[in-house]
């Protein structure tokens, strides 16, 4: 084990963290300044990947393919919340949880007539290479531009919610819906753009992911939840704490899964760390949700005082 | 008038098989109690208890897998396999309710959706018992009473009974003293506790008892199909629960069997029934089935919260 | 039988309560007043068990309940009322109030017998609509009181519980004249049996009932006395009117 091989599964874990942020961050907000829970999140990340892999087959190109994706799966977003979105911010939990669950099921059926059960999206071929970081060290060129990726969005989040009057108006609905909306922020038409950005945001994750991780039906349930310990360990409606949370979870559950086995075999057996191994390492995540909700139950960055 | 119903319904249960003697129809119906019964111990601590637990389907899974474990292991006992199994599903509900009733609102749905996801890992990986690819049963459990488990006849009456006995006692509970604090704490959790109530310990003991009935319903399914696996603990599969909880009525207690009557009846109906103008439309739309119970569940959520038992409810108060 | 003893609560940056001492006595109907947002509704929160406390112990007929939890000083006694009506809508008044002489008769880990057949509990708590002011209207939906009647429910939950130390938190909020006044002889009434530490706006009510009269101001005690000392008390006339009518 060299420090090569850590510095590779670092870097994989950044890069997962990074693409896990452009989910968590759509979703934090949502839930944040509207108190909805949008199981149906991990749809449009789907429908990102599968818009952006037949966008790609049209046009030939990958970089034309997921750029024309992002606006395409925002649009759809924005038709979703103005149709049937809107009409759940008064309901209770149960009522947004089992309407999103409905929409995952029309979703993932609607994505299967259309397109069938999946597609093909490979890498660009030429950054199908690897680049030499360090002497000796080499690393996927794809995975340097994801992390390059999810780092600039993520810079370009900060600066739109920090440095803009519109990100204030965001953050300002995130610690205190009611006063936003006495202070005559026009949520609807707010509320609107940012389940735009949220889409498009999953988009770009979902295209970016789409080579490594298979363009498939239901590939949105699986990062769904995992998204969703994410803000959980940030803190609800937080940018700060959704980015902190998605790259530990990241972290964690890269290498966790990489060497967690390997630990345990170490110090148990070879039949018990084979199995044990594994089974811990794909549920590290959420132990780590339900250490941090031990200690501080509101999450680490809560949005609400 | 609700009794009247009940009762008839439950006489052609009874009658049922003496008419009917394919297997299919007698091994669909008793899908529809297993179901039913696992639907209705999420309507008590959903409908009931208010606790929106997205982690039911971990309880239910419980059950599958212990009694199944034994079968595979040689203990074909079912009066030793399943007790255990349902005691093994009530351990489940008090670790992870004892742990995730601490927290409130959307903080307790994620953390009941994370124990089951963690249940759903480890068992995916427990290569022993036959991991993500589920594990085969040589046959049902043994009564060693003369009732042959393995005779469809014999699991559709004992599924039956099962189910009569799950909704008997949610009767008597939800008119119990129990059943009443229970109903107050959905209601008003906070002054529940402040006209003394130890609001915890009640949420607490309901959890326990719904996720028991849901693993006996587990080690009923797993029985009814001689084979289980991983996927009846996946998040999604209490999401299907909550489906039928839905759309039997949330918080009546019919919901969960008209519910997965309901659920199962319409799959059933869409996968064996072809409606040619739908097809006409998509040929191969039996295919989607899924879509369609996403629109009729999306459409009971937005335009008819109470479900199908609710909608018969306030016909008969207009 | 009820001691404060230097109860504090921050929230944040915010000092809600600030170092209150304060006791109630046996037989007593204490009145607490004070300014909007002096801190009132959050001391009683933490004396009944709703919040907890910073600093401070809160000693209830001997025992330091501090840090015990809500249901456990209700069976000791001590029940509150609340300012925003929190009832049981969808229960009759009948229920509601069975539901609080259920609580302190008997375990209810019962699953199996109907509540219904309990005739004892009904019993109970038609004797208690009846002290309210309620009665023929038990089988009436909480939900659809009329505002009155709801806060007489509010109390009347509280009092269901037999407690020997009763908060009422603003019970005549909202109230006119003849409701207010029903509040009035319900409290005269139940003296004998139970101390009361009253919150009230309505200052005619605190005069004509209180005991003694404690003013938190900023969330801190700044006098407790008779009535007719407050009445007197130049710092509190401040608090109340502002400069020029102390001097």
């Amino acid at each position: 084990m060299s420090w090569v091989l850590i510095l590779e599964q670092l870097l994989n874990g950044l890069q997962f963290g990074l693409m896990l942020f452009l989910l968590a961050a759509g979703l934090t907000l949502v839930f944040g300044i509207m108190d909805m829970i949008n199981l149906a999140h991990g749809s449009l990340y789907m429908l990102g990947a599968f818009l952006a892999a037949a966008l790609v087959q049209a046009t030939g190109s990958f970089a034309l393919g997921v750029l024309l994706a992002i606006p395409a799966t925002a649009a759809i977003g924005m038709l979703l919340e103005m149709s049937v979105l809107r009409t759940l911010y008064e309901r209770d939990h149960l009522s947004q949880v089992l309407a999103t669950f409905a929409l995952i099921l029309i979703f993932n059926e609607a994505v299967r007539i259309v397109w069938g059960p999946d597609m093909p999206l490979a890498m660009p071929a030429a950054l199908s290479g690897p680049v030499e970081l360090l002497p000796g060290m080499f690393y996927p060129a794809y995975r340097l531009l994801i992390i390059g990726v999810g780092a600039a969005v993520a810079g370009l989040l900060y600066l739109l919610v920090v440095r803009t009057r519109v990100g204030m108006l965001v953050r300002a609905g995130a610690s205190n819906r009611e006063m936003a909306l006495a202070m005559g922020v026009n949520i609807r038409r707010l509320f609107t753009l940012l389940f735009g950005v949220g889409a498009g945001l999953c988009a770009v994750a979902g295209a970016l992911l789409g080579p490594l991780l298979a363009v498939q039906v239901g590939m949105g349930e699986n990062i769904l939840i995992l998204a969703f310990v994410v803000i959980v360990i940030g803190g609800i409606g937080s940018i700060r704490g959704a980015l902190v949370g998605a790259v530990l979870v990241g972290m964690v559950d890269t290498i966790g899964r990489a060497f967690l086995p390997l630990l345990f075999g170490l110090f148990f057996q070879p039949r018990v760390a084979s199995a044990a191994g594994p089974a811990i390492a794909s549920v590290l995540a959420y132990l780590l949700m339900v250490g941090v909700l031990y200690f501080r139950p509101q999450g680490l960055f809560p949005a609400r005082g | 008038m609700a009794r009247v119903v009940a009762w008839v319904v439950l006489a052609a249960a009874l009658a049922f098989p003496l008419a009917v003697q394919e297997t299919y129809y007698l091994s669909f119906a008793s899908r529809i109690f297993i179901y039913a019964l696992a639907a209705t111990s999420l309507n008590l601590v959903l409908g009931y208890g208010g606790m929106i637990s997205f982690g039911h389907a971990a309880f239910v899974g419980t059950g599958a897998y212990v009694s199944s474990i034994f079968i595979a292991e040689g203990l074909t006992s079912a009066w030793f396999g399943w007790p255990v199994a349902v005691a093994a599903a009530a351990l489940a509900a008090l670790v992870i309710g004892a742990v995730s009733l601490r927290t409130r609102g959307v903080y307790f749905i994620m953390i009941t959706l994370a124990f089951a996801q963690m249940m759903f890992f480890l068992v995916n990986s427990m290569k022993a018992y036959g991991g993500d690819e589920g594990l085969s049963l040589t046959g049902r459990a043994s009564t060693g009473i003369g009732i042959d488990l393995g005779s469809d006849v014999a699991f559709y009456y004992i599924s039956l009974a099962v189910l009569a006995a799950g909704v008997g006692g949610l009767h008597r509970l939800v008119h119990s003293r129990f059943g009443r604090v229970i109903q107050a704490i959905r209601e008003n959790e906070a002054r529940a506790e402040a006209i003394g109530f130890p609001v915890y310990r009640y949420k607490l003991a309901c959890f326990v008892l719904a996720g028991a009935v849901g693993g006996l319903a587990g080690v009923l399914l797993a029985s009814h199909g001689k084979y289980v696996n991983p996927n009846v603990l996946h998040w999604t599969q209490s999401g299907t629960l909550m489906v039928m909880v839905i759309l039997g009525g949330v918080g009546r207690l019919w919901g969960g069997v008209v519910g997965a009557a309901s659920l199962l009846g319409l799959e059933d109906l869409i996968a064996n029934h072809r409606v040619e103008w739908l097809a006409s439309i998509l040929p191969n739309y039996q295919q989607h089935a899924n879509l369609g119970v996403g629109v009729v569940l999306l459409a009971i959520v937005l335009f008819a919260p109470q479900g199908i038992a609710g909608l018969f409810a306030r016909r008969r108060n207009a | 039988m009820l001691e404060l003893r230097s109860v504090s609560k921050r929230f944040g940056g915010v000092v809600a309560t600030d170092d209150v001492t304060l006791e109630v006595k046996r037989g007593e109907v204490h009145a607490l007043i004070g300014p909007n947002g002096a801190g009132k509704t959050t001391l009683i929160a933490q004396v009944a068990g709703d919040l907890g406390s910073d600093r401070g112990t809160i000693v209830f007929e001997g025992a330091d309940v501090t840090h015990a939890p809500q249901h456990q000083r209700v069976r000791a006694g001590l029940a509150r009322s609340y300012q925003i009506t929190s009832i049981f809508g969808r229960f009759s008044v009948l229920d509601n109030l069975a539901l609080a002489v259920q609580a302190r008769s008997g375990s209810s880990f019962s699953f199996w017998a109907p509540v219904a057949g309990e005739a004892a509990l009904f019993e109970e708590a038609r004797a208690i609509a009846a002290e309210i002011g309620l009665s023929g209207r038990e089988s009436e939906i909480a939900a659809t009181l009329a505002h009155g009647e709801q806060r007489a429910l509010e109390v009347g939950l509280a009092l269901a519980t037999r407690p020997r130390l009763v908060l009422l938190d603003e019970p005549m909020a909202g109230m006119g004249p003849e409701e207010s006044q029903r509040v009035i002889t319900l409290v005269e009434r139940i003296r004998a049996q139970v101390a009361v530490l009253l919150v009230e706006h309505d200052m005619d009510a605190v005069f004509r009932l209180a005991d003694r009269v404690s003013v938190l101001v900023s969330g801190r005690v700044i006098a407790t006395g008779t009535p007719a000392a407050i009445r007197a008390h130049a710092e509190v006339k401040r608090a109340y009117l502002g400069e020029s009518a102390a001097a």
